[in-house]
């Protein structure tokens, strides 16, 4: 092996010229692979980043439970049709019990317990329907990041005041400062000073959302204990699915994932990776047609080279050592090579989260360099195969002879 | 002098049918431990091929070949690859050396070869050899700065690195000057002397030939004579 190796090597360095043409050839493959691996994985991070960045990614309620028949059969059956009170709300009365260790959960960024309903914003004339959300003071931007979208005003709720989206404000004509009349669908009406106008990007939120202190919210719905749902923010939101079960088993209560509301971008997201995996494909398919092409070269123009040594005793295992060598150095050389030029080029780019708007949300964190390269190597070993078998086959009578 | 190699009704027979060549036909040769023997005869006359079949590069159609007691008819591939490598040395008209390579590393090449690294003992040799040849100064040139006389005389040291019983040698000094014929031949009759190493040298120069202690000649892929020189 260490014998095969110096023979790969010295007739890699033998001819730089080429040999550095190689392993550029294989850089580049690779550097390709880098860059759509970062490009994909950004935008895929970017879209959903935006897209529910600023929702649940887990949220737990109460399972809704139909209640059950008490009348019991005297003779024959009983025909019964029961409809859902569709105005009743669920009520999680048993939250502050499995808070603490909702929150001690690894992996779990915040937890924001809520009281959630529907009302009316009434100003003068104007009325504009409203979802109040009723979140612990601290904890305004703990699911929705309110605080770095806000407009005006801040993010500090008392038990009077609200904070509503720029888009209602502008309905309603009001701004940070006035005073607004929120009536409850339960007939409860307050009158809240507007603290602060946030602006998500979010049509449904910025024109219909309202957020208001848990104690607002308490007295708005005639809530006297417990909450509606707690709202769960992750560290890894791909992880959504794997903590709605663990939390559901924990609980004994509904946890729900955001991709079950969000099929079509999950379905989105997945079509695109898929794309960038045919095109990662592709660059390594032309590494290995490259790799084979220029070993099958070498093989050829060394012929005699392998004749005199298949004659002086080197067995054919040995010959396709060397080949087979040198295929493994030009896809680690190269491949580590494409990998350090992908990661210098894509540094400078601006991390998906932070990326502007029409900028590239190319995330070099998500180069998978390592990928590259491990799959550069095996696909540039299987590439010298051909070759190297080729070299074992040649004849030393053949060569000696011409 | 006790036998080395043996072949008997040897045949070879290129191509098949109407196209077939039937290049040796029955041949017959005996080569002792220590023989120095030239293989004389036209061109076309089978000597290469000869040469290829001793060599374990090329299985004969028919016929028996014995070397060390080993018949080489019924080994395998794997087989014949290895007592080459141990048992058999070459050296070509055209010095076929490796190129990228030195002259030590191409003289160490097949010891290096068959135990899979150059150990410190066969880099030791190969020196030893290239100063026997007269090339010591030359040990770490590339075999391209190296002239056409000197490049056989590293092939020769190469063909004696494993300490070979048998050294084919097809045309040794064809590719070269007078003087350099001269050199090869004084060498190989030296190495054949000192270490009783066997020599068969496929030749058409009647010097070379006179050189040696036995001539053996081959005419339509037989040996039609045997001399042994006395000298």
């Amino acid at each position: 092996m260490i014998y095969c190796f110096k023979f790969a090597w010295r007739y890699l360095t033998s001819s730089k010229l080429q040999t550095g043409l190689l392993v550029l050839g294989v850089a580049v493959g690779v550097f390709v692979f880098v860059f759509i691996s970062a490009l994909i994985g950004g935008l895929g991070s970017f879209l959903v980043d935006r897209t529910v960045g600023d929702i649940s990614h887990v949220t737990v309620e109460t399972p809704r439970l139909d209640p059950v028949l008490l009348m019991a059969p005297a003779d024959g059956s009983i025909q019964a049709v029961y409809q859902r009170e569709v105005g009743q709300r669920e009520i999680l009365r048993t939250a502050d019990a499995f808070l603490p260790s909702l929150e001690t959960l690894v992996g779990v960024k915040a937890v924001s317990p809520q009281i959630i309903g529907n009302g009316f914003v009434i100003r003068g004339q104007s009325r504009a329907p409203v979802a109040v959300t009723g979140v612990e003071s601290q904890k305004v931007s703990a699911i929705a990041d309110i605080a770095s979208n806000l407009r005006s005003g801040e993010a500090r709720l008392t038990n009077s005041t609200v904070i509503i989206g720029v888009r209602m404000a502008d309905d309603l004509g009001i701004g940070v400062g006035q005073i607004i009349n929120l009536q409850s669908d339960r007939g409860v009406e307050r009158s809240l000073v507007v603290t602060g106008l946030f602006s998500l990007g979010v049509e449904a939120l910025d024109a219909r959302a309202a957020f208001v202190s848990l104690a607002a919210a308490r007295s708005l719905f005639d809530l006297e204990q417990g909450i509606n749902r707690i709202e769960i923010k992750l560290d890894d939101l791909e992880a959504a699915d794997d903590y709605a079960q663990r939390i559901a088993a924990m609980t004994g209560l509904k946890a729900t994932s955001w991709t079950e509301g969000n099929a079509q971008l999950i379905e989105g997201l997945s079509a695109q990776a898929n794309s960038g995996d045919l095109i990662k494909a592709f660059a390594l398919v032309t590494i290995v047609i490259g790799v084979a092409s220029a070993l099958l070269l070498s093989t050829y123009r060394r012929r005699p080279e392998i004749g005199i040594m298949r004659a002086m005793g080197a067995s054919r295992a040995f010959v396709v050592g060397v080949f087979v060598i040198q295929g493994t150095l030009i896809g680690v050389i190269g491949g580590v090579a494409g990998a350090i030029i992908g990661y210098l080029v894509l540094s400078p780019f601006p991390l998906p989260e932070n990326a502007p708007p029409g900028g590239f949300p190319i995330d070099a964190r998500q180069g998978a360099y390592a990928v590259a390269v491990v799959l550069t190597t095996i696909g540039a070993i299987f590439a010298s195969i051909l070759p190297a078998r080729a070299a074992a086959r040649v004849d030393p009578v053949e060569v000696i002879g011409s | 002098m006790s036998t080395l190699l043996e072949v008997r009704d040897l045949v070879k027979t290129f191509g098949e049918g109407e196209t077939a060549t039937r290049v040796l036909r029955g041949l017959n040769l005996t080569l002792a431990q220590g023989d120095l023997a030239a293989l004389l005869g036209p061109s076309g006359s089978g000597k290469s091929t000869l040469l290829t079949i001793l060599g374990t590069l090329m299985r004969p159609t028919s016929g028996s070949h014995v070397m060390l007691s080993m018949d080489m008819t019924r080994a395998s591939d794997a087989e014949l690859t290895d007592f080459r490598n141990r048992h058999i040395g070459f050296v070509f008209q055209f010095h076929h050396l490796l190129p990228d390579f030195t002259a030590l590393e191409n003289v160490v090449f097949p010891t290096a070869v068959g135990v899979g690294r150059e150990t410190r003992a066969a880099k030791e040799r190969g020196r030893e050899l290239l100063q026997r040849v007269g090339l010591s100064d030359r040990v770490h040139f590339r075999t391209t700065q190296l002239s056409g006389g000197q490049k056989q005389r590293v092939a020769v040291a190469r063909a004696l690195m494993n300490r070979p019983e048998l050294v084919l040698a097809d045309e040794p000094t064809g590719n070269l000057d007078r003087e350099s014929a001269g050199r090869v031949m004084e060498l190989l009759k030296e190495i054949n002397k000192e270490e009783r190493t066997t020599f068969l040298i496929s030749t058409h120069d009647e010097k070379i030939a006179a050189a040696c202690r036995r001539q053996v000649r081959v005419v339509d892929g037989t040996a039609v004579a045997d001399e042994v020189s006395l000298s």
